[in-house]
């Protein structure tokens, strides 16, 4: 299994890294032998006071990577490192509280990830007792007035009181955040946290998740579908299709330059409504759900450039660019000028950017 | 001007429980022409699906119209009974649901779904009733093979394709859709909504389309009405609203949408929540969450002012009618 | 407590329950005769001084009544407590676990519902020694599988929400998302289960007793009931002597019936009757 290029060897710099990182369901009785590949080799990095944006649709996976990654289940196969431990090998108490104690998760639906009977200070006060047991109760009680502070829930010492339904959608998210922050964490991962919110909403859970990333230290892993916020507060962006990363990069890089046929497709399918036109496409077409696949690129149905070659051999990420992969045997590398900065035109031969 | 196909005049909806009366639509008049696609563009709690509701003559105790018409063709619906009303549905108009896991029978295949409703609104031969569900299905591009199929296995698209298929059963004039997109992937979504489209121009149909997200109809609708607290905030021609957005409310809900293609710039969002439709602020509802808020905004409760082809709700622009007129 | 104001019929349900519990409570003042004492005269109608009559032993119905009113709801309660908090922790543990431990926990309840319960009641009665106790062990024995199914769908249906997972991710073990984090979200379910628990027991109880099964030393109205049919009150023409205890009985019952109204509705607000007002329409 040999990583990309761009990816950083074990330990070195990353904050957390996958390496094959594989998760079936079976359908089915316990008899049954067939098996939903809802996340297939997976190699994913993420550094340091980084915000990373998983992006796909539904029954692309990236659900299931943030569950594999909070430990929510185990892999099937493949590993998963955090400041060079494994993760998925973790087992005694001590170990996974450590782990939980840094990798906290935020969930996407608000209504449902608080319990109703507690106030809400009752997730932030559960994580300092168990993550942080130097605290004493009075500060304790400060530590959950200051991550109310942060995250925007003013007064605190109010907010603290209030219950779950006594909040809006947006006011239970930054709740969530704010359970996050307790720990001290060093990576939060991001269900969705804003698809269920308003869309005037949005912007203030969003510019929120950049200042952590700014003032706190803390790295995102920020699972979307919605491509559009992922532009605005990710640094990288990972494309995920039918359980494999199929082009991962800067945010910059991959929107204005994507090489794979399925990023151009989203990027065309987005609706902005300060563009004139709407790109028409031929595509109708829907993820596939991935229930013993062969191999070979799992896109190709819907790819308007698939050769012979995809049907037969399953893509691995390869270099595009620096920093920029892509898993698609149809795709051309962007021919570096003098300087090793991406030239301005495009091979003939390449899909064409949007 | 030829007489509009749907006239709204100054409908009201409460929910009236024992404790409060909850204004959900208050005072809301539209007019929709043969062939037209109005957008409906609001958020939670604005009283959009509430006002669909209400102009399908759909809505259950607690839940009452308590004023105002519903012109449909000449009739005023409010004022139809049961039995008269089954002759004007799903004939004249047809409505979509939200999620169509909802509104279809998991339990019945879609082509008897389908003729329990051609059979609920009109006799056909058994024959007949086949012909035109597979004509409906091509229609939305899915093989008349899934006639037999159960909804569970279709896919999220094709389900919601089917549901408009349903809706054409009859041809009818009218098709009102509550968010038929929003449980659809970007992809999907597109290809919905296009297929709307071209069914619109084939058959000319109009469409009274309900949505939190503005830019699914940014491209698609003739006319956009942004709805806030129950109440209309601004109604006007597409290209005007997305172009010149008057109300401050408006206006923050296109400033929130992150842009793909466009530059980046910072988001700000509109502060603040939706109000509580039990107690509304006094004056303009929007006032305690608007940047352009003036002093008479917390007292006075603005008309609807006309600015061109635009009807806006806010006081910024009552100078502007007094000095017309 | 606010739910169980404003619903008419729980509030009646509520007065009901109150009155008997304080007359479970204070004897005493309610009833002056001893209930045991048998002095007066046989049969005798109802009277001033005997509201209810008297037994076939010169007793005091009334009395007897008062008296066996403590017995009976301790009896009822305590079976529905316990019976309660077996079928909620075996419901919630089946569907938060999950797999294997689901599986057999599922069938073990399965099992205890389909065992017919009155005549399994009278044989496990009739083998053990009569008594109190005997009485509370069966009941609690045929009566807690009622509850499990209901609650363990509970469960499952709660399993879904993101707050358990929340905690998992936490770090919080499963014995404590079990009993913090799932069953105070349950409360009103688990009260409606003990409620209507509670109207299946007063009747299963007096009917054991009835048919001896009880302790027949003790004053209950389900051991009333027995004396009246030992004693042939209906033959004797002294009806009230056999009607005062299953009154009661039917009483208790409906207090406690009419009380769960509120809990179903809390629990389902779909439920709540809707009263259509009068709109004020205009043309």
């Amino acid at each position: 299994m040999s990583l990309p290029a761009s990816a950083v060897p074990d330990g070195e710099g990353a904050l957390l890294h996958t390496a094959g990182l594989t998760r079936h369901f079976r359908l089915g009785g316990l008899l049954s032998r067939r098996m939903l590949h809802a996340v297939d080799d997976l190699d994913l990095t993420i550094h340091e006071r980084e915000i990373v944006a998983l992006v796909g649709e539904s029954g692309s996976g990236k659900t299931t990577v943030a569950r594999l990654l909070a430990m929510i289940y185990p892999p099937t196969r493949g590993a998963i490192f955090y400041r060079g431990r494994s993760v998925h090998k973790l087992r005694s108490r001590k170990d996974v509280l450590w782990y939980r104690g840094e990798v906290p998760m935020v969930f996407q639906d608000p209504y449902s990830a608080m319990n109703p009977v507690f106030r809400v200070s009752h997730g932030v006060m559960r994580n300092l007792k168990l993550h942080r047991p130097e605290l004493d109760r009075a500060q304790r009680h400060e530590e959950a007035e200051r991550v109310f502070d942060i995250v925007g829930l003013n007064p605190a010492g109010d907010m603290l009181r209030k219950f779950p339904y006594e909040m809006s959608g947006g006011q239970r998210q930054r709740v969530g955040f704010a359970q996050a922050l307790a720990v001290q964490p060093k990576l939060i991962l991001a269900d969705e946290p804003v698809s269920m919110l308003d869309v005037s909403i949005r912007a203030g859970i969003l510019n929120m998740m950049a200042s952590l990333r700014a003032e706190e230290g803390a790295s995102i892993l920020y699972i979307t579908h919605d491509i559009a916020s992922a532009r605005y507060v990710a640094d990288r962006i990972i494309v995920m299709y039918a359980g494999h990363a199929v082009e991962q990069g800067p945010t910059d890089v991959v929107l204005s330059r994507p090489k794979h046929p399925y990023t151009q497709l989203l990027l065309s399918a987005v609706p902005d409504p300060r563009e004139k036109a709407v790109p028409v496409s031929a595509d109708s077409g829907e993820p596939p759900r991935v229930i013993d696949p062969g191999e070979g690129c799992r896109f190709r149905q819907r790819c308007p450039y698939a050769i012979d070659k995809c049907a037969k051999i399953t893509p691995a990420l390869r270099p595009m660019g620096p920093a920029h992969d892509a898993a698609c045997h149809v795709a051309a590398a962007e021919p570096l000028d003098a300087d090793g900065k991406p030239a301005a035109t495009t091979v003939a031969g390449s899909p064409p950017a949007p | 001007m030829p007489e509009p196909l749907l006239e709204v005049d100054n409908l009201s909806v409460s929910y009236l429980t024992d404790t409060a009366d909850i204004g959900a639509v208050d005072r809301v008049s539209l007019t929709v022409h043969a062939g037209e696609f109005l957008g409906i563009v609001g958020e939670s709690g604005c009283g959009k699906s509430t006002l669909l509701f209400a102009i399908a003559q759909l809505l259950t105790p607690p839940a009452e119209i308590t004023s105002g018409r519903v012109v449909f063709k000449g009739q005023d619906l409010v004022q139809l009974t049961d039995g008269e009303l089954r002759h004007v549905r799903w004939r004249d108009y047809s409505v979509v649901m939200q999620s169509a896991m909802n509104a279809l029978n998991p339990m019945k295949s879609i082509a008897a779904q389908f003729k329990d409703t051609m059979r609920a609104h009109g006799r056909m031969s058994a024959d007949a009733i086949r012909t035109r569900s597979t004509e409906v299905l091509h229609l939305v591009g899915i093989d008349a093979a899934h006639l037999d199929s159960y909804p569970h296995q279709l896919s999220g698209g094709m389900r919601q394709r089917a549901m408009i298929a349903m809706a054409l059963l009859f041809t009818p004039q009218l098709v009102i859709m509550d968010e038929p997109t929003s449980a659809l992937d970007v992809v999907a979504q597109r290809s919905l909504m296009t297929q709307i489209k071209e069914l619109q121009q084939q058959f000319g149909f109009a469409v009274i389309f309900v949505t939190h997200d503005m830019s699914v109809v940014a491209h698609y609708s003739d006319r956009v009405m942004v709805m806030y607290a129950g109440q209309v905030a601004e109604i006007g021609a597409t290209s005007s609203i997305f172009e010149r957005p008057l109300h401050p409310y408006s206006k923050g809900l296109l400033d929130a949408f992150p842009s793909v293609h466009g530059p980046r710039r910072a988001l700000t969002g509109i502060p603040g929540s939706p109000p509580d439709l039990g107690r509304p602020p006094s004056g303009c509802r929007f006032h305690p969450r608007c940047s352009e808020a003036m002093a008479q905004c917390t007292t006075s409760e603005p008309d609807l002012y006309i600015v061109g082809e635009t009807e806006v709700r806010c006081l910024l622009y009552a100078e502007r009618l007094r000095d017309a007129v | 407590m606010q739910a169980i104001l404003r619903n008419r019929k729980a509030t009646a349900g509520g007065l009901i329950l109150l009155l008997i519990v304080f007359v479970a409570a204070f004897p005493g003042l309610v009833g002056r005769d001893d209930p045991q004492a048998a002095i007066y005269g046989q049969d005798l109608g109802p009277s001033w001084q005997h509201l209810l009559g008297t037994t076939q032993l010169g007793q005091d119905v009334f009395s007897q009544l008062i008296w066996g009113t403590r017995l009976t709801l301790i009896v009822t309660v305590v079976v529905s407590a316990i019976a309660t908090v077996i079928s909620m922790v075996i419901g919630v543990t089946a569907a938060y676990v999950g797999g294997l431990t689901d599986r057999s926990l599922s069938l073990l309840t399965d099992i205890f519902l389909i065992l017919p319960t009155l005549p399994l009641l009278i044989v496990l009665a009739s083998y053990l020694p009569p008594g109190t106790v005997t009485l509370i062990v069966v009941l609690t024995f045929t009566s807690w599988a009622f509850q499990a199914r209901q609650l363990r769908s509970q469960g499952l249906s709660l399993r879904a929400r993101d707050f358990l997972a929340a905690a998992r991710v936490r770090g919080e073990r499963t014995s404590y998302i079990i009993l913090v984090e799932i069953i105070p979200t349950m409360t009103s379910l688990i009260v409606a289960s003990f409620l209507g628990l509670s109207v299946f027991v007063v009747g299963f109880a007096a009917g054991l007793q009835f048919l001896g099964l009880g302790n027949s030393t003790e004053i209950t109205w389900g051991t009333m009931l027995y004396y009246a049919q030992q004693g042939g009150a209906l033959e004797a023409g002294n009806a009230l002597w056999a009607l005062a205890p299953g009154a009661a009985v039917a009483l208790l019952g409906a207090g406690f019936a009419l009380v769960n109204y509120a809990f179903d509705e809390i629990g389902n607000p779909a439920l709540r009757p809707v009263r259509k007002r009068r709109a004020r329409t205009t043309a």
